[in-house]
């Protein structure tokens, strides 16, 4: 399934939330994750699912002002 | 001070635009600051070696929302912040207009009170408008964050007798100058008006020396913060003189 994670557009057999984080390799606790978006909670991955030309978005701290 | 918490320092620091991650921590240690801002990005490389300087700084993080435009982008990355970061505070940026980073005032208070009824403290980014203000308070806030002038430009106190008026208008509010400031005797300024803190970075990350400046703002925070605290003169149209008259011989 072809969906969109951080605005590019990425291959998966992932059928989770839960599932695409461990497989593009993100170490889960340390980024917060959207789905379409709506937040996510760490919690809810697992029952997050995706759909094809789902928008991912999985953040992390950064420098800001 | 700040949603029950009492800071010594009342410089709050950017942590954005610094020539290397070795500066931007030594800036924080020379700044004195104990609340740092950061913000959420797409996950990048260099993740891992900034969470490490967030965590040796020992600051109090203040998670922004900045460049959000609308008031879903912004509820949603303060949520994504609060679950990152642990705290609920969030420096609610909702930004209407491109070129001034002027914050979109309608937006703003409904991100406020979205936010404030999922437990969130929220230092919204303001203006001076005072109804504005109100409908903040109203909606939750317990500080405002009225700017100086626009992000980065570095300006000073745009409106001061604006801000006076803020001031004097929210006695009991805890009031952070937020953007805009570029020099030291600016942030002194705010400060001797009474203002409880000062919030910036791009005067300091972009100083020929960042650490040197970063400790010249924390000193004149606090300078302007003591003289507040020590009441100033009044102000006079005409001079009068300090040394007295009496005594004084007669040589004409």
């Amino acid at each position: 399934m072809r969906i969109d994670l951080n605005g590019a557009p990425v291959e998966t057999r992932a059928r989770t939330l839960h599932d695409l984080i461990e497989e593009q390799g993100f170490a889960a606790t340390a980024v917060a994750t959207a789905l379409d978006g709506s937040f996510i909670p760490r919690t809810a991955r697992a029952a997050a699912a995706l759909t094809e030309g789902a928008r991912v978005e999985v953040l992390s701290p950064m420098q800001g002002g | 001070m700040f949603y029950g918490t009492q800071l010594n320092s009342r410089l709050m620091l950017g942590t954005a635009q610094y020539p290397s991650p070795q500066v931007l921590r030594e800036a924080i240690a020379a700044s004195g600051a104990e609340v740092i801002t950061v913000s959420l990005r797409r996950e990048g490389s260099a993740g891992d070696a900034f969470r490490e300087i967030l965590r040796q700084s020992g600051c109090r993080i203040l998670p922004n929302t900045a460049g959000c435009h609308s008031v879903r982008e912004a509820v949603t990355t303060a949520q994504m912040a609060r679950e990152l970061f642990g705290t609920n505070w969030i420096k609610l940026e909702v930004i209407g207009h491109a070129d001034t980073l002027q914050p979109d005032p309608f937006a703003l208070v409904e991100a406020a009170r979205i936010l404030t009824e999922e437990g969130f403290d929220v230092f919204p980014y303001t203006t001076e408008d005072l109804i504005v203000g109100e409908r903040l308070i109203e909606a939750g806030c317990r500080v405002l964050m009225p700017w100086g002038a626009p992000i980065g430009s570095g300006q000073g106190l745009r409106h001061r007798e604006a801000l006076r008026s803020m001031r004097a208008h929210f006695p009991d509010v805890p009031l952070v100058i937020d953007a805009g400031i570029g020099a030291p005797s600016q942030a002194m300024a705010a400060m001797e008006m009474g203002f409880d803190a000062v919030l910036l970075n791009t005067a300091v990350a972009k100083a020929l020396d960042p650490v040197a400046m970063a400790r010249a703002f924390g000193a004149a925070v606090a300078a302007g913060r003591a003289a507040h605290d020590a009441g100033l003169m009044p102000c006079r149209d005409m001079a009068t003189a300090s040394t007295p008259l009496f005594g004084m011989a007669e040589l004409a």
